[in-house]
């Protein structure tokens, strides 16, 4: 098969964007995306040209890395799965497809298709641990936890951090993530005591970072390769209600 | 010659490491504050030494060529961490641990590494639980644990197939506690490109901004290198794909010695390779072989049927054959070992008859469906997604494929280098696993090493340096080393050969993967190493870098890292080609038993060989360092 790509190119933020259009060589529908983006690019390099960045590292869905809007969905046509994990099964021979970056104004392009998510470390930072110091800790018996507390924190902690969530929603809100983070700590007893504080810190970054407001559509729900739930965005304003009543 | 002193504290084994940390030189409180460290690498060997080493008041920078710590490589870890708990109550102790490790590293490892390494791993659990690390549980409210490849007790605790992601997270979240803290610093998106060498002692490091291109000094009194495995010298392996060598190499060629570079470990369940477009190799978590069975056709003839129309009869459960006590559970260099056999007897199965299947057939009657949903559906997913297969109706089909590296800069027992103020933790050091390396022990050892060996070992060398003697970035010795870096970008850049990065690579892989893969014999070795110095040389004068470097460019990231293999892959030949004899993931067709085992040779090579660079023209010096067995008594590895 082969397709027609039609991709972001754009030197820097200060310099103006435009779609360009590559015709691929033959491909085998057996390849990732981003192993089609890498033919492309060898042939690129090879005509003189400059290749198209774009970021990627682990290649199978864990890192957070691989970002990219393929045809206006953040990590594709495919549900619950990262740029990473899609297959050129996926597509059509002929197809023209689309390739764009993650656009929100928390995550500043930085060249082509990569733009910095450094914003969600700085929320992590705000707030985004339990202070625990090394050597400190109890035996890992010590408290029990019922294991549906441990499945649900596990389904939250699944969140793999790559802004899809942020790149889908009209708003750029970063609900979706935030909420994964203080809903795993805030199932398990061992984040009971920072609870409402952690909650406050985190949101109040968010906001600093110049995220929106979620107006519940659930577009992140849609896009996001963990299938995080919405569910834990509820869970998250329930918290941060507490935490401006109590002050923390 | 360098001096390898192990520094391994005297006095019987179970009390060595309480006596060494009492032992230890402290800094105190107030100074604490005066010693700056630099950590490169925030895996989980690096996360959790920049936090404790926080925590315990060091001021400590932390760098990372990710967009965010969070991203190493070690987030892609599955199946789980081992540790001495015994909550199963079946047997298991520090000293079981101890014993399964040394055994399943072909006793090619240190004694009293090993056994701090088991006797830290309870903490580890405690550590991770506290932090809210999301581990699997039993109804009761305990943690779960499973069995893995090597162990006959389940040891094994893990958060569904996401347990490096779950553990690196926890490291990572301990992190930003001290960032917030103001007790670390972190710095993305930036790559050490050399190792600063003052007086015989690191004691800093240059980098590269790969955002803008900056090239950056930055001194320290001590510098630790948390930077993972050298695996993708290969190409193709279950490493991400960033994953480097860069640091550990050049801190190489700065004096640090490299040991072992030969023991590399293959591992026996990865989706096989399709196509040449390929950019790397999956892993399908070890776990799997808890419940799966793996088989080939006996008759070489049936290896392009249907697998439900071979019976039985005709099929070859060759591990449970051959191992009849561990069977679907050998250690992986057997696993993989024997995989290659029956695809060289021409049974491998797949288009390119280089597979065998891994088959839940007999699981899915024993457990029903659902259980070996509840238990493995996530890589069913990752399977069905790669391969388009439906694994709980037909076989998986798997390959080995390159995946971890035991060898790595050689430390002493306090992990730190033979270049004193250089300390190397996780994969990127030699110390823990020998000639192989056992299912979810990688975890452990990089969280031993970073939230409690390193904290306590670091101090005893620190107290004999004092921070107002710190060089400044003024140094001669810095500026020489940010010249050298500064000359080999411009070179790649300047080269506008033909080829491309990635086609050299790919060459050097699939050369390194024939002659020194699974199986390595002196004819093999010789030949590889007289293509790769020419390979290399080809390199320098064809490969084609576009871009610049004053801003993101990956072709160039990419171009010195490839650079480094080139010279890596020959030390590793090197070192396979002087190892004459059989041990773990290093196997030597010469040196074997008549029923294909491996067949080790203790009385001349029960050592570790620690190289020493000698400059560009002339031969690295292979030094020695006997290993001593006094506790346990070296055995054939038998898994029969
Ligand atoms: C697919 C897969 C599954 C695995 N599953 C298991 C398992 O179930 N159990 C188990 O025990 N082990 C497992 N392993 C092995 C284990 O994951 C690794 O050995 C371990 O995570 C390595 O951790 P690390 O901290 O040493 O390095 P890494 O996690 O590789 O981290 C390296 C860090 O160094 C940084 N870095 C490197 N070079 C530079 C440089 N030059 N400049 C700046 N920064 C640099 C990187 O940014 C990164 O932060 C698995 C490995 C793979 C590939
Ligand atoms: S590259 Fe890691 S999630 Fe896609």
């Amino acid at each position: 098969m082969k397709v027609k790509l039609k991709v972001w190119r754009q030197r820097n933020a200060d310099t103006p964007g435009r779609f360009v259009v590559y015709d691929t060589p033959e491909l085998n529908p057996n390849m990732s995306f981003l192993e089609m983006l890498d033919v492309v690019n060898e042939q690129l390099t090879l005509q003189g040209e400059e290749p198209i960045a774009f970021d990627h590292d682990c290649r199978e869905g864990i890192c957070g890395t691989c970002s990219l809007v393929i045809n206006g969905k953040p990590h594709g046509p495919q549900r619950g799965v990262a740029t990473c994990q899609t297959y050129l099964r996926s597509f059509r021979d002929g197809d023209e497809i689309l390739v764009e970056p993650f656009r929100a104004r928390p995550f500043p392009l930085v060249k082509d298709l990569v733009v910095g998510r450094q914003a969600f470390d700085r929320i992590m930072t705000a707030g985004g641990f339990i202070s625990v110091r090394t050597g400190s800790a109890p035996d890992a018996h010590a408290i029990p936890v019922p294991k549906e507390a441990a499945e649900r924190a596990m389904d939250a902690a699944a969140c793999i951090g790559c802004g899809a969530c942020v790149a889908v929603c009209k708003n750029a809100s970063a609900m979706l993530f935030v909420s994964a983070k203080v809903s795993q700590f805030g199932l398990l007893p061992q984040g009971q005591p920072e609870r409402y504080r952690r909650v406050a810190a985190m949101v109040e970054q968010m906001d600093r970072e110049g995220f929106g407001a979620c107006t519940v559509t659930g577009s992140c729900e849609a896009v996001c390769p963990k299938r995080i739930s919405l569910d834990f965005i509820a869970r998250m304003n329930r918290d941060y209600g507490v935490a401006l009543l109590r002050g923390a | 010659m360098a001096k390898l002193e192990s520094h391994i504290p005297a006095g019987p084994l179970a009390q060595k490491w309480s006596r060494h940390l009492f032992e230890s030189k402290l800094v105190n409180p107030a100074n604490k504050r005066k010693y700056e460290v630099i950590v490169v690498g925030a895996g989980l060997a690096g996360a959790s030494a920049s936090a404790t080493l926080g925590e315990l008041g060091y001021r400590v920078k932390t760098f990372v060529y990710h967009d965010s710590p969070r991203r190493a490589h070690s987030i892609a870890a599955q199946g789980g961490i081992n540790a001495a708990k015994n909550y199963q109550n079946d047997g298991d102790s520090v000293h079981r641990l101890f014993y399964d490790t040394i055994k399943g590293g072909d006793f090619r490892a240190r004694e009293a590494n090993v056994y701090r390494l088991a006797e830290v791993s309870a903490q580890i659990i405690d550590q991770c639980v506290a932090q809210g690390v999301p581990f699997a549980r039993e109804y009761g409210g305990l943690l779960d644990n499973r069995s893995f490849g090597g162990a006959q007790v389940s040891r094994t605790f893990y958060a569904r197939g996401q347990t490096g992601q779950q553990l690196l997270l926890g490291a990572y979240a301990a992190l930003c506690k001290e960032l917030a803290a103001g007790s670390v610093e972190s710095f993305s998106h930036t790559e050490m490109l050399d190792l600063v060498v003052v007086d015989g002692h690191a004691k800093g490091v240059i980098v590269r901004n790969l955002l803008t291109g900056e090239i950056v000094r930055h001194a320290a009194d001590a510098v630790v290198l948390a930077t993972g495995g050298y695996g993708n010298v290969f190409n193709l392996s279950t490493y991400a794909r960033q994953s480097n060598a860069t640091a550990i190499w050049r801190a190489y060629k700065r004096g640090a010695c490299f040991a072992n570079p030969c023991y590399t470990q293959i591992h026996p369940t990865c989706i096989p390779v399709s196509g040449d477009y390929q950019s790397k190799l999956t892993l399908m978590s070890e776990s799997l072989r808890n419940d799966g069975r793996i088989w080939v056709p006996k008759d070489p003839a049936d290896r392009r049927k249907d697998p439900h129309a071979i019976p039985e009869s005709a099929r070859d459960y060759y591990l449970e054959r051959k191992y009849p006590s561990f069977g679907n559970l050998a250690p992986r260099d057997i696993s993989s070992r024997a995989a290659k056999q029956v695809c060289d007897e021409g049974r491998g199965v797949g288009e390119s008859g280089l597979g065998v299947y891994l088959d839940f057939a007999d699981a899915i009657q024993r457990l029903g469906v659902e259980k070996v949903r509840e238990r493995y559906g996530n890589l069913f997913d990752i399977y069905h997604e790669i391969t388009n297969e439906d694994a709980y109706r037909v076989p998986m089909r798997i390959f080995p494929a390159m995946h971890y590296t035991m060898g790595g800069l050689w430390v002493d027992y306090n992990l730190m280098s033979n270049l004193p103020g250089l300390f190397v933790l996780g994969e990127a050091n030699f110390s823990d696993h020998g000639a192989n390396r056992l299912g979810a022990s990688a975890l452990m050892q990089g969280l031993a090493d970073g939230y409690f060996v390193l904290p306590g070992t670091i101090s005893t060398y620190l107290a004999t340096v004092k921070p107002d003697q710190r060089p400044p970035t003024t140094h001669p010795a810095f500026a020489e080393a940010e010249e050298q870096v500064r000359q080999q970008i411009r070179r790649l850049l300047a080269c506008r050969g033909r080829r491309t990065v990635q086609s050299f690579h790919k060459e050097l892989g699939r050369l390194l993967w024939d002659h020194c893969g699974m199986a390595r014999n002196e004819a093999g070795l010789k030949q590889a190493l007289e293509r790769i110095p020419a390979l290399r040389e080809e390199y320098a004068q064809n490969v084609n870098v576009p871009g610049s470097d004053q801003d993101l460019n990956q072709s160039l990231e990419r171009a010195g890292r490839v650079a480094d293999y080139f010279e890596l892959a020959e030390l590793l030949c090197r070192d396979a080609l002087e190892r004459r004899e059989s041990c773990g993931g290093h196997f030597r067709e010469e040196f074997q038993y008549p029923d294909g085992e491996a067949r080790r040779d203790d009385e001349h090579f029960a050592h570790v060989a620690a190289w020493e660079y000698q400059g560009p023209d002339r031969p690295p010096l292979r030094n020695v360092e006997p290993l001593v067995y006094a506790e346990v008594k070296m055995a054939t590895r038998s898994y029969k």
